[in-house]
């Protein structure tokens, strides 16, 4: 195997006193597609801001393609393209434009630059829209044209930060199908969210990161494994009664996790305790069997919701 | 590994001097202005080249009816010959703060432009050049300008006058990479505000419409010492043919303002964005 892209040993950042990345260790290996997953204020767009090369850690090691970005800030953004988290588009300029000078931030040559944004435009889905102001466009149209300019330099890595958020579903489901394309293509993908769904869908590999610490690490599958049953059961007995009942249940199951709206009931299998329920005489309102998700590994890590 | 075009051009840099906040490609960023300015400032361009025709004619021949010769080092000229590189100094002067201050403050504060360029392989003294670049532009077409329409008229006696052009770039300059700098301090329009404050009253006193003799000495010494009066001596020297040492002084002057603008603005970009 050959050695990692991305390698963090103990990197912090602090904001004066407060730690907002706090010692983690992360590879990150070619190819791959990577994700941070973690609620809002987790640390995860300051931590790619500092393998982008454009924030100093505090403290701890980091090595981007063999180089500290302390010291190759340019020639590691060089081998990156960067889509931000908050969209920062030239709004100046027409979408052509954007693409074609973002290049020659990069020193690329008009020749070159030709021939790429044609391909960029197709990649995009913009080809109807080249010559459009950038404030005309769509959310989801606005997020294909960052990632297209970041894919302007040919980077070996692409840093997504929270490539969809704030798309409605079509343009998330858009999104995800040219993400995959530069997956196939070979492209190293570095992607944070707070989408579990977006994590599953997306994410060879991911960490789970919390107020500035890694809390696990794993596939997708493998942090499911670790840290869930195969199945839960979701029942609701409406909010007034839902911790009373929960009390009774505990005992029937491995694991349940009592929320503001409904009880979670971990199980290898859903629909056998459902009817274990049932035999004991009690009456959920509703009740669903589904598989469980990363969702359901973060509420065991931290005992709190993803997304609130 | 196949290394990429954008990879190669930023690894040949390797070694070089101040290579983590230049990349020796300020021209994408001026190249990028001048893409935005094509489609939108043509009016401001307009009314800065305006402006000075407008000062000349209503003070240079109205007033100067009035005045008519007045003495310069010894030398008795028109009134309009006096008062026009005073004028081209100015234009370079307001053309090059509102670039580096209006323009720039936006893209500071309300636009994220300045996240996307730093993203790349460029780095802050790139940007800083490229932005202050277009305020050269500015200066230039100001000076081109200016000239076409006074020369004509007789009011450049000197041959000398011809290098009134690059002086109002290098007045430009200076003030651009001041004003940026500053601009990179302030943190609301109105403080903003306060440049211009200071602004007009400079013009007003530093020696454009009659000499500084008028004043008492110590007056005199500090008028002396602000960059307008420095502008206006050095591009009326040229116009008038009066080459003197003094000039290389006001040259040095402006070559401070900009090596010490660049320094602070370069400074700052890496503290906004790269912290
Ligand atoms: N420039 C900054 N100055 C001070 N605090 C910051 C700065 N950037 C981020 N933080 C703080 O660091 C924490 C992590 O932020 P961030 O990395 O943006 O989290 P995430 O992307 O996971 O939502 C937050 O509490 C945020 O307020
Ligand atoms: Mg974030």
């Amino acid at each position: 195997m050959s050695s990692p892209l991305i390698t963090a040993r103990g990197l912090t950042k602090k904001f004066d006193e407060f730690v907002a990345v706090d010692e983690i260790d992360f590879d990150v290996a070619r190819g791959e597609s990577f994700g941070l997953l973690g609620p809002n204020g987790a640390g995860k767009s300051t931590t790619m801001r500092i393998i982008g090369a454009t924030s100093q850690r505090t403290s701890g090691d980091l090595t981007i393609l063999g180089m500290d970005p302390e010291k190759f800030g340019p020639q590691i953004r060089a081998h990156l393209g960067v889509v931000p988290q908050q969209d920062n588009l030239d709004m100046q300029l027409s979408v052509s434009e954007n693409l074609y000078i973002y290049g020659r931030y990069f020193g690329l040559s008009r020749k070159f630059l030709k021939t790429k944004i044609e391909e960029l435009l197709e990649f995009a889905q913009l080809e109807e829209k080249r010559n459009a102001k950038v404030e005309s466009l769509s959310g989801g149209m606005k997020r294909r044209l960052t990632i297209a300019r970041g894919l302007v330099s040919e980077p070996e890595i692409l840093m997504l930060d929270e490539p969809t958020t704030g798309l409605d579903p079509q343009a998330r489901h858009i999104l995800w199908d040219r993400l995959f394309r530069l997956k196939e293509q070979g492209v190293t993908l570095v992607i944070t969210t707070h989408f579990m769904d977006e994590a599953e869908q997306l994410c060879d590999r991911l960490v789970v990161m919390d107020k500035g610490k890694i809390m696990a690490e794993g596939s997708p599958a493998q942090l499911i494994k670790d840290y869930s049953t195969k199945e839960v059961l979701e029942i609701r007995f409406g909010s007034e009664r839902n911790s009373a009942m929960a009390e009774q249940l505990r005992g029937m199951c491995d694991r349940i996790e009592e929320l503001p709206d409904r009880i979670l009931l971990y199980s290898e299998d859903g629909e056998a305790l459902l009817e274990k329920i049932y035999s004991a005489g009690m009456h959920p309102k509703t009740s669903l069997v589904r598989r469980s998700s990363l969702e359901d590994v973060f509420l065991r890590l931290t005992g709190r919701t993803l997304v609130d | 590994m196949i290394i990429s075009a954008a990879v190669a051009i930023a690894e040949a840099r390797r070694g070089r001097l101040g290579e983590r906040v230049y990349s020796g490609r300020s021209r994408a960023i001026f190249e990028r202005g001048y893409i935005a300015f094509k489609s939108s400032t043509w009016m401001v361009i307009l009314s800065g080249f305006v402006e000075p025709v407008l000062y000349l004619f209503a003070f240079g021949y109205g007033l100067g009816e009035l005045i008519g010769n007045i003495e310069s080092n010894g030398l008795s000229i028109p009134y309009a010959a006096y008062i026009a590189p005073a004028l081209l100094a100015t234009s370079a002067m307001n053309g090059a703060i509102y670039d580096s201050t209006m323009n720039i403050f936006f893209k500071l504060n309300h636009d994220r432009i300045y996240h996307g360029m730093l993203a790349t392989s460029l780095g802050p003294l790139d940007v800083a050049l490229g932005e202050i670049g277009l305020a050269l532009l500015r200066g230039f077409l100001y000076g081109v300008g200016f000239m076409a329409v006074v020369a004509p008229l007789g009011l450049i006696p000197s041959l000398w006058g011809i290098l009134a052009i690059p002086a109002a770039v290098l007045i430009a300059f200076g003030f651009a990479a001041v004003g940026m700098a500053l601009t990179t301090y302030m943190k609301s329009f109105q403080q903003l505000e306060i440049i211009n404050i200071f602004l007009l009253p400079m013009f007003l006193f530093s020696g454009s419409f009659y000499p500084l003799s008028v004043f008492p000495e110590w007056l005199q010494f500090i008028i002396k010492a602000l960059p307008l009066s420095q502008a206006i001596h050095l591009v009326r020297g040229l116009t008038l043919g009066q080459i003197n040492i003094g000039l290389l002084g006001h040259i040095s002057y402006f070559i401070v303002m900009i090596v010490v603008g660049l320094f602070f603005t370069t400074k700052r970009l890496n503290a906004l964005f790269m912290k």
